[in-house]
């Protein structure tokens, strides 16, 4: 095998392409899933509540990863570590200085975007399936840090932290639950303008330069050492703010949640949704969230088959994820008005 | 100064176990492009194969070879059944797939073999070997192994028609095309192929680390890890990267205190990613030019 073939890249990106405007979800559309989302809770009993804020904090995190992966065209399996990070300072805070819980979700997403940010500096040389594994040493190394016994005092070591859920506040008349579902609504849907913003903007469009094609990016000025490292940075600091909604809503922290297998979920709740289509993240987070519950409830024995052969089917139909499907759905309303 | 020789005599030990299955990595890497997250899964269920033929009263190398040739035809369905479909698909819906076929094995595994550790025999024997304590036989085995696979997969790719064409068709499938060589196919040979090496790995791992549906799964990390350290693209850079990977490890776990049996793996990666940020295609891997 001689030293300098020659290796052409056509068609062979790592990450499709996809166009600003196709990443997001027109305003009609938009305005009915938030009225659901608004209205649902009232309803519903407080385990479903529950269900639902899972859903809005792992959608948060894949949408982290999408913006990543499908903004910048960074893999990464190490989100797992920046979710762990943000958990355990807002556990740390809230449990040993009493910080009020909303005012630990800033700190975290500062903490994060700092780690995140720092990380992506040596990641910068690195791409493709290189980067993957660079992650996921960040993603393995991670439970064992937080063992470590010099940070015990803070982190409960294998124990982990117990985390107060905390009230309605103004003596609103909810249960607990219902309020932590809009507090993290209101989150989410913040951090959700913010992304679409971030990926309209300068900034997002240089993203965009770079996964398409790097080196045409930095022939047009793009300083894609920046916007690499600030992609990594953007998107550790929205899963730290899921990782620590994440702690308010289980009430637990313990090293062994954020394993590389927490990672893997977030990167199969991405393909599902769709790479690169930020709604589709929440459709992502439902798969990973029930379906694994739901191959657990066909055969226990062989759940895992199940969930896999449910997987298949999914890619085998959609290999674009939710995002073909709302394409599909697009096509024909469009049919359905011309004629 | 003995006590660092013993550790990398050891570590020579465990890095043939690397070095066995990041030949099978680099086999796949070579064939379609990307890292198999199954690969592991894929040599576990064969090595679940060879010791039920052997239960069943078949002699060991019989087993052996009738495993090689479930393994190689196992592969080859494999990709014609699930990945060919997947062929225009995006890569991460590949690697989507790959996660899901993991699920699927291990979980069948589990459930035909269920979950206990059982004993896996070797036909080296497991005496010291050359009075050595650190290296048994059926380790010195397990290299001589890795080194003579190496050489068959040099011989294969170099001085054969359908090796070269296999190159071929992975580093230009147009052009290969054009030529005549029927690229789809040298991708499922490539699938056979792999996964074959990744059964005699799992066989001659088995003995060492116990048979159970879970065995494989760190054993592939340190061979997709020394793979990626020798250059995904050169199989003697495989085998240098898992011996390696096996000496990096032990001299860490050795020198380096407080670091338990669990920060071993991180550890060791980050050496790997230091090593990769000089060079970035690994340590013997081709260098790959990027065309606008």
């Amino acid at each position: 095998m001689s030293a300098a073939e020659e290796v052409v890249a056509e068609g062979h990106e790592a990450v499709e392409a996809v166009p600003k405007r196709a990443m997001t979800l027109g305003t009609g559309t938009s305005l009915v899933v938030l009225a659901a989302l608004l209205i649902v809770p009232v309803f519903v009993k407080n385990f479903i509540i529950f269900q639902m804020t899972m859903l809005l904090i792992y959608g948060l995190a894949v949408l982290a990863l999408n913006i990543l992966t499908g903004g910048s065209g960074q893999f990464s399996l190490g989100q797992s570590a920046f979710y762990a990070v943000g958990a355990y300072v807002s556990a740390v805070l809230m449990e040993h200085a009493n910080v009020n819980y909303a005012l630990t979700i800033p700190i975290s997403a500062a903490v994060c975007f700092g780690f995140g940010y720092l990380f992506g500096k040596p990641a910068l040389r690195l791409s493709g399936v290189y980067l993957a594994l660079a992650t996921f040493a960040l993603a393995t190394a991670m439970p064992q840090l937080l063992k470590l016994n010099f940070l015990e005092h803070w982190t409960g070591g294998v124990q982990g932290l117990v985390v107060t859920k905390p009230d309605a506040p103004f003596g609103l008349p909810m249960s607990q639950d219902m309020w932590l579902y809009y507090f993290s609504l209101a989150v989410v849907l913040a951090i959700y303008i913010f992304s679409v913003n971030l990926l309209r903007s300068r900034s997002g469009r240089a993203f965009m330069a770079i996964r398409d094609n790097e080196i045409a990016a930095s022939a047009m000025g793009v300083d894609v050492a920046l916007y690499k490292t600030l992609a990594f940075g953007v998107s550790a600091a929205i899963t730290g703010v899921a990782g620590s909604l994440g702690a308010i809503a289980v009430q637990f922290v313990a090293p062994d949640s954020f394993t590389i297998n927490l990672a893997i979920s977030l990167f199969l709740g991405m393909v599902v949704g769709g790479v690169g289509w930020l709604p589709g993240s929440f459709v992502g987070a439902a798969f990973i969230i029930f379906v694994p519950n739901m191959a657990e409830s066909i055969s226990k024995g062989l759940s895992g088959a199940v969930f896999g052969v449910l997987l298949f089917l999914v890619i085998y139909l959609v290999p674009h994820g939710a995002r073909q499907v709302a394409i599909l759905g697009q096509q024909l309303v469009g049919k359905l008005r011309k004629n | 100064m003995e006590l660092f020789t013993n550790q990398v005599l050891a570590g020579i030990a465990t890095g043939a176990i690397y070095a066995c299955m990041a030949l099978a990595v680099v086999m796949i890497y070579q064939a379609i492009d990307h890292l198999n997250f199954a690969q592991g899964e894929m040599a576990m269920f064969s090595t679940f194969i060879s010791w039920q033929l052997m239960q069943w009263g078949v002699p060991y190398w019989g087993a052996f070879v009738l495993t090689l040739a479930f393994a190689f035809a196992g592969g080859i369905v494999i990709e014609r059944v699930l990945f060919k479909p997947l062929a225009k698909a995006p890569i991460l819906t590949n690697v989507a797939g790959f996660i899901a076929l993991f699920a699927i094995i291990n979980s069948s595994a589990g459930l035909i073999w269920d979950f206990t550790i059982k004993q896996y025999p070797t036909p080296f024997g497991s005496a010291p070997f050359l009075g050595s304590q650190l290296i048994s036989t059926h380790q010195a085995g397990m290299i001589g192994v890795t080194l003579v696979l190496l050489l068959a997969l040099y011989f294969f790719f170099q001085y054969t028609r359908i090796g070269l064409a296999m190159r071929a068709a992975a580093s230009l499938p147009e052009s290969a095309r054009l030529v005549g060589i029927n690229t789809s196919w040298m991708i499922a040979l490539g699938w056979g192929m792999a996964s074959a090496i990744g059964a005699i790995a799992g066989m001659l791992i088995a003995p060492v680390v116990f048979l159970e549906p879970n065995m494989m799964v760190g054993v592939l990390l340190y061979g997709f890890a020394a793979a990626v350290l020798g250059g995904l693209t050169s199989p003697l850079g495989a085998v240098v990267g898992g011996f390696l990977m096996g000496i990096f490890e032990n001299l860490v776990g050795t020198y380096i205190p407080g670091v338990g049996n669990e920060l071993k793996l991180p550890i060791a990666l980050a050496l790997i990613i230091s090593v990769l940020v000089v060079k970035p295609a690994g340590l013997f891997g081709r260098h790959i030019v990027k065309r606008v």
